[in-house]
């Protein structure tokens, strides 16, 4: 019991000493969760509204292919990003293996199937009628669009969260593409493995309740939100 | 479902149920009461398999010694199952001190010693060595190639600013660099020291990519030289060698296991099985046993 | 008035299942016409292409005689709808209502007029501000209502917009809903599975059995006068009597429905083959010896109880005459107080003027001569 104690302890000292070496990892982790939510919102959320709210040939495999790619272990996709950008992959010319980069391009393509099927979800579940309402009203197809993704928003919101959570406490592809550099590309995730690995449980420990904690205000911000829109629409 | 346990069908199924039950503890009572009256015919009791756990270090599991070493101790005592986890040195003793561990084969022989003098290990025994080598880019920019001073290597390396991966995590290689730099009188730091806390594998990768100094085990680069592009620029500096030792834990939940395992290593059969080890791929031993 | 709104051959199928197949319907500008039917007739896909909001796989829409289509930006915002369930968009009553304006872009003080202006007349003044998700079943639906006004458009179409409500609210929305529709005499298009609420909103009626229509035209006609044996039971009413003429004088003519004459007004030359019917809403029952005061009723009958159910309130009674099956509805005191029941002898009375006539023909349709 007294490790967990210590760990929390830890946490907490870590945090109010404030390390630079702390908020390096600390900052590279916002800035790779950051940088491949925001990507992964630019490309998943336009793929996610039109899987969810048009009908087109190929829709099916493509929905499949998006459920697929939830479900690929984040290490595989830092395998196969890691040899795109290696020195003897396509892509090594570019030199970006080992940075913030890499990370984030291997994090972008964890973060894009899950924010483009969970949005593709919220927006077929706007009923169809509401959006025969808007075309009734004169609503051009962009319009009927774009209000169908507002009545979804929270959905949206929550495939965001999503997305964010799962690059946020991603480890196996960052790892290998990132390298774990200390003060460079070393996050809390790679930062928790390093640390247990040394058989530090406690400052890993530590580690993962500052992580917890970003999360968690995360997703209290998100439950907040969504609490207030429900007060507001009455549901 | 009450009706249904009720119903005459299922009645029938449980006393039938019950008849088989009273049957076979019948018959195997039957069978230990006539035990006793034919010894004779009895076949040799199976052995009892139990595991044993050895923690070690991810460097001596990436070089591949494991997959010789277990299955030859597991022919020689088919009653133990040998289980390797395979972690950082410091993680290693870590788990040594929780008791998760029986037995403990690592390269950190101060620290090992500690462990022991703390009492978490019953004794410490020399097993075997291998040694570093520092590695580099074939260009060998900071033109260190050739010397056998790893202090000095290392000092030309930091005045250079050539880039530098340190394993940073705790390990008995990270913890050999350090002492190499301490003996240069180097803190190293800076944008050219780059710390990435993982194993040896992926330490020679990274180094391979970005064209960077690295120190490593003899045999996990022997074991990763085809695939990687560095070349041995540093070697045979006493300093480099890395001698292992096998510990049997305190207390330890399988101690007859632990102990079979740390006698069988340092006995002429196990050392055999080292000293070949590594011959037929690369054409040299990865390690040298120095029992004595 | 010419017609406002028109369809030809309009053919919807989803997958290898055909939704609606019919060759004709039109909406006289400023009239209102129901498409009546049982839950899934077609009803809704035709509202949907007819207010260009799907494309028919054949077929053509016609706004104002100019042949129209689902990308014909001007003809759509002609053109607004309130369905069923509501539909309100999350926001306030105001940004509802002023959707449609936004989207043709009216200048938001004049926005706040329309939609001021749209919400008293669906009975929600001052509402504007309140949020669209909070409100009860009939309120959503004037909002509804209000947003479709508020384009005063060409051609309001209305899909069952009151079948989900509860029938204190339904009854009171459908006469203000009726009267809302024709204050502006709107040209309107309403999708009903109620023949209560088709009777009250609208002067044609177009009845959809899978995708076709069986009976098309003057409510009352239909109503008073289902084509066949499907119709009449959908409509709560027996198939119609097929006969002959046999005097017509004065606008009375007398019907010879194989035994009993039945008098209706109108003026046809004897000897013609007509069809007769009436609904049952217009035959009274009394009891068989009852001394009935003499009044403009011109058809009398003796006959039989034969069949009796009680329908929601009213009983559903159907009478013999002579081989000849007339319905008719009774109230539930009338039935008690009468002691009626299957084999009770009762008289048949009802006006020669709540007789609907058709010249005879199998085809099923209504002509109505304008």
């Amino acid at each position: 019991m007294q490790v967990f104690v210590d760990a929390v302890v830890t946490a907490v000292t870590l945090l109010f000493q404030g390390s630079a070496e702390l908020w390096n990892v600390i900052a590279a982790t916002f800035e790779v969760a950051i940088i491949s939510t925001v990507a992964g919102v630019a490309f998943g959320a336009p793929m996610g509204f039109v899987m969810g709210a048009t009908r087109f040939r190929g829709r099916r495999l493509l929905i499949a292919l998006t459920n697929t790619g939830m479900a690929v272990p984040p290490v595989v996709i830092g395998l196969v990003v890691m040899m795109f950008l290696s020195r003897r992959g396509p892509l090594g010319f570019l030199g970006l293996l080992y940075s913030v980069d890499a990370m984030s391009i291997a994090q972008t393509l964890i973060s894009t199937p899950i924010i483009a099927g969970l949005t593709a979800a919220a927006v077929a579940s706007v009923p169809y009628k509401l959006r025969l309402q808007a075309r009734s009203l004169g609503a051009s197809r962009i319009q009927e669009a774009l209000l169908a993704l507002k009545e979804a928003r929270l959905g949206v919101l929550a495939a965001v969260a999503s997305g964010f959570g799962a690059v946020v406490r991603g480890v196996g592809a960052v790892m290998m593409v990132g390298g774990n550099i200390e003060g460079q590309t070393r996050v809390l995730t790679t930062a928790i493995v390093q640390e247990s690995r040394k058989g530090d449980f406690g400052l890993a420990l530590a580690l993962g309740l500052i992580l917890m904690f970003i999360t968690f205000t995360m997703n209290g911000f998100l439950t907040w939100y969504q609490h207030s829109n429900e007060r507001f629409e009455g549901r | 479902m009450l009706e249904h346990l009720l119903s005459p069908a299922a009645r029938k199924r449980a006393l039938l149920l019950v008849l088989a039950v009273v049957t076979a503890l019948s018959l195997v009572a039957c069978g230990e009461a006539e035990e006793p009256e034919s010894p004779g015919e009895a076949t040799p009791e199976p052995v009892e398999v139990t595991n044993v756990i050895l923690a070690s270090t991810t460097s001596t599991e990436d070089s591949g010694l494991f997959s010789e070493l277990v299955p030859a101790f597991q022919d020689a005592y088919p009653q133990y199952r040998l289980d390797v986890v395979a972690v950082g040195t410091g993680q290693a003793l870590e788990i040594g001190r929780a008791k998760d561990a029986d037995v403990l084969l690592v390269h950190a022989k101060a620290d090992e010693e500690q462990f022991v003098a703390d009492g978490y290990g019953v004794e410490r025994r020399d097993v075997m060595y291998n040694d570093f080598v520092i590695v580099g880019p074939g260009s060998d920019p900071g033109g260190i190639a050739g010397t056998d001073d790893a202090a000095a290597a290392l000092t030309a390396i930091a005045e250079g600013g050539y880039t530098f991966i340190s394993r940073g995590d705790d390990s008995g290689t990270h913890k050999k660099e350090l002492s190499l730099w301490e003996a240069a009188g180097i803190e190293p730091a800076g944008d050219w020291y780059l710390s990435i806390g993982q194993g040896m594998g992926d330490t020679l990768n990274m180094a391979s990519e970005s064209k960077a100094y690295t120190i490593a085990d003899r045999g996990t680069y022997l074991s990763m030289k085809d695939r990687i592009e560095l070349v041995v620029v540093v070697e045979g500096d006493e300093r480099l060698f890395n001698p292992y030792g096998v510990i049997v834990v305190t207390d330890a939940s399988n101690p007859e296991g632990a102990q079979a395992f740390a006698d069988w290593i340092v006995s002429a059969e196990g050392q055999d099985v080292i000293r070949e080890f590594g011959v037929d791929t690369y054409g040299e031993p990865l390690f040298i046993p120095n029992t004595q | 008035m010419g017609l406002a709104l028109r369809a030809e051959g309009i053919r919807k199928e989803y997958g290898k299942h055909v939704v609606v197949d019919i060759d004709h319907v039109e909406v006289a500008a400023g009239e209102t016409l129901a498409l009546l039917g049982p839950s899934g007739a077609g009803k809704t896909t035709l509202l949907a292409v007819l207010g260009l909001l799907e494309k028919p796989d054949a077929g053509q829409v016609f706004l104002d005689g100019r042949p129209v289509s689902s990308k014909d930006t001007q003809a759509r915002m002609q053109m607004a709808a309130a369905f069923q369930s509501p539909y309100l968009f999350k926001g306030t009553i105001a940004d509802n209502v002023a959707y449609g304006l936004k989207l043709r872009g009216i200048p938001a003080a004049r926005r706040r007029e329309a939609v001021a202006e749209a919400l008293e007349r669906v009975g929600l003044s001052g509402w504007e501000s309140r949020s669209a998700l909070t409100l009860s079943g009939g309120e959503a639906q004037r909002v509804a209502l209000a947003r479709a006004l508020v384009l005063k458009p060409r051609v309001l179409l209305l899909d069952e917009p009151l079948s989900s409500l509860d029938p204190l609210i339904k009854g009171r929305l459908t006469q203000d809903f009726a009267r809302i529709i024709h204050e502006d005499s709107m040209t309107t298009v309403y999708v009903t599975h109620d023949q209560n609420e088709a009777m009250a909103v609208a002067e044609t009626v177009v009845i959809l059995r899978d995708g076709r229509v069986v009976a098309q035209g003057h409510v009352d006609d239909v109503m008073g006068l289902p084509p066949d044996d499907w119709t009449a039971g959908f409509l709560g009413s027996e198939p119609p009597l097929a006969g002959t003429v046999i005097s017509s004088a004065e606008g009375l003519v007398a019907i010879d429905v194989g035994g009993p004459v039945v008098y209706a007004t109108g003026e046809i030359a004897p000897g013609t083959r007509v069809m007769a019917g009436v609904r049952p809403e217009d035959v009274l029952l009394f009891e068989g010896t009852a001394d009935i005061p003499r009044s403009t009723a011109r058809n009398r009958f003796q006959g039989t109880v034969s069949d009796i159910q009680l329908w929601g309130v009213m009983y559903h009674m159907v009478v013999e005459v002579d081989g000849v099956r007339i319905a008719s509805r009774v109230s539930r005191a009338s039935v008690r107080e009468m002691g009626l029941a299957q084999g009770s002898q009762v008289q048949v009375v009802f006006k020669a003027t709540a007789v609907r006539v058709r010249p005879f023909d199998e085809s099923g349709r209504l002509d109505r001569d304008e």
